[in-house]
């Protein structure tokens, strides 16, 4: 490279330390009079030279600035840029399908438990009807067995639920007070007929939710319930409806000795 | 004076005319204006010593700019440009800063 700048030789700059308060005054004075003095042929060229270097130095800047990022590359560093951009893209559409398929196991796992929610939410209104817990209504008939004489017993009450469940019965109730259950009992006492210990009197009504037509003939048969009260001196009479409610529930649910066996 | 004013005309055509670099010139304009200051400092250093000449330093502003363009080119060529532009600017660099260095203690005797 051209040596302007080597010029200088080290003696001379060793020399200007020691005593280098004329020099420095010197060297102001050089600057002054060239700024102040008049133009030579030199000058013009040294400024047309600057204002090249000042053209290229901003042309330089500015199209840095613009950047377009890959326009001044080499080959070279394209490849690379390229091949960083192939391989971050590889990731990341390894990262996708990774995350797609967590979305799908999510997604799965929510429906089965949805559809498991509803299944036993279903269950649970089920169950709770058929063991009395919640109240029920529905299409069925009201029965009415009235005891003039006094003479129905707890059999042939008995008797007639056996009737009714076997024709479908789902809920059944007495007098709108007592929800007859599986686990309900019928006695006799010298005040009358009780159900799970709650004296009911007579005329009895009996609402039973189920099919009604099923539920209206399925007491009245040769030496059914119906004839068997009109021997007794009572009367059995069956309305149908398709909006019977049962509102009692069955009051005490707790098991004291059976557990659920989660294991089966 | 007229260098000043030079420098500063160069410098607002630069920002008013905002000319697209042509792509073959883009690798080595950056390297070739790190040398031309290189030139300029080297220059004003010989003024403040007393031996500047005009003609020596439009030859040698020329011919640093042109070198210095012409390494990165082979380098460029040879499959090392990065590498090569890179140590083109360092010693460009570090010549800058023995420069100013020198401009300084003419100047400010410090």
């Amino acid at each position: 490279m051209p040596d302007q700048p080597e010029t200088p030789d080290p003696s001379q700059e060793q020399a200007a330390a020691p005593d280098s308060g004329d020099e420095t005054r010197g060297s102001r004075e050089r600057l002054w009079r060239a700024a102040t003095g008049r133009p030579t042929r030199g000058h013009w060229i040294i400024g047309l030279v600057l204002a090249g270097v000042g053209f290229a130095a901003m042309v330089q800047v500015q199209s840095n600035e613009r950047d377009d990022q890959y326009a001044g590359l080499r080959q070279g560093d394209l490849v690379r840029v390229f091949d960083g951009l192939s391989s971050s893209t590889q990731r990341a559409e390894r990262e996708i399908e990774r995350l797609r398929a967590a979305q799908q196991d999510l997604q799965s796992d929510t429906s089965q438990r949805q559809a498991a929610l509803e299944q036993a939410q279903q269950d649970r209104q089920v169950y709770g009807i058929l063991a009395g817990v919640l109240g029920a209504q529905g299409p069925g008939v009201r029965i009415t067995i009235s005891d003039d004489a006094g003479e129905v017993r707890a059999s042939l009450l008995l008797d007639t639920i056996q009737e009714l469940r076997a024709a479908g019965a789902e809920a059944i109730e007495f007098n709108d007070q007592v929800r007859f259950v599986a686990q309900s009992a019928v006695g006799e006492t010298a005040q009358g007929i009780t159900i799970d210990g709650r004296l009911i009197e007579a005329p009895y009504e009996i609402d039973v939710i189920g099919d009604p037509a099923t539920l209206a003939d399925a007491l009245v048969f040769p030496d059914g319930p119906a004839e068997r009260v009109e021997r007794v001196g009572g009367t059995l009479e069956s309305v149908r409806s398709d909006d019977i409610v049962i509102e009692s529930v069955v009051s005490d649910t707790e098991t004291d000795f059976a557990e659920s066996d989660e294991d089966q | 004076m007229i260098a000043a004013l030079g420098l500063l005309v160069g410098i607002v055509l630069g920002l008013v005319l905002q000319p697209d670099v042509p792509l073959w010139l883009e690798p080595y304009l950056p390297i070739a204006v790190v040398a031309a200051l290189d030139a300029v400092f080297g220059g004003l250093r010989a003024y403040l010593d007393g031996i500047f000449d005009d003609k020596v330093f439009v030859v040698s502003f020329i011919s640093n700019v042109v070198i210095a363009a012409a390494i990165v080119f082979l380098g460029d060529k040879l499959g090392v440009g990065g590498q090569l532009a890179t140590a083109v600017i360092v010693v460009l660099g570090i010549r800058i800063f023995s420069n100013v260095a020198a401009i300084r203690r003419h100047l400010f005797h410090a």
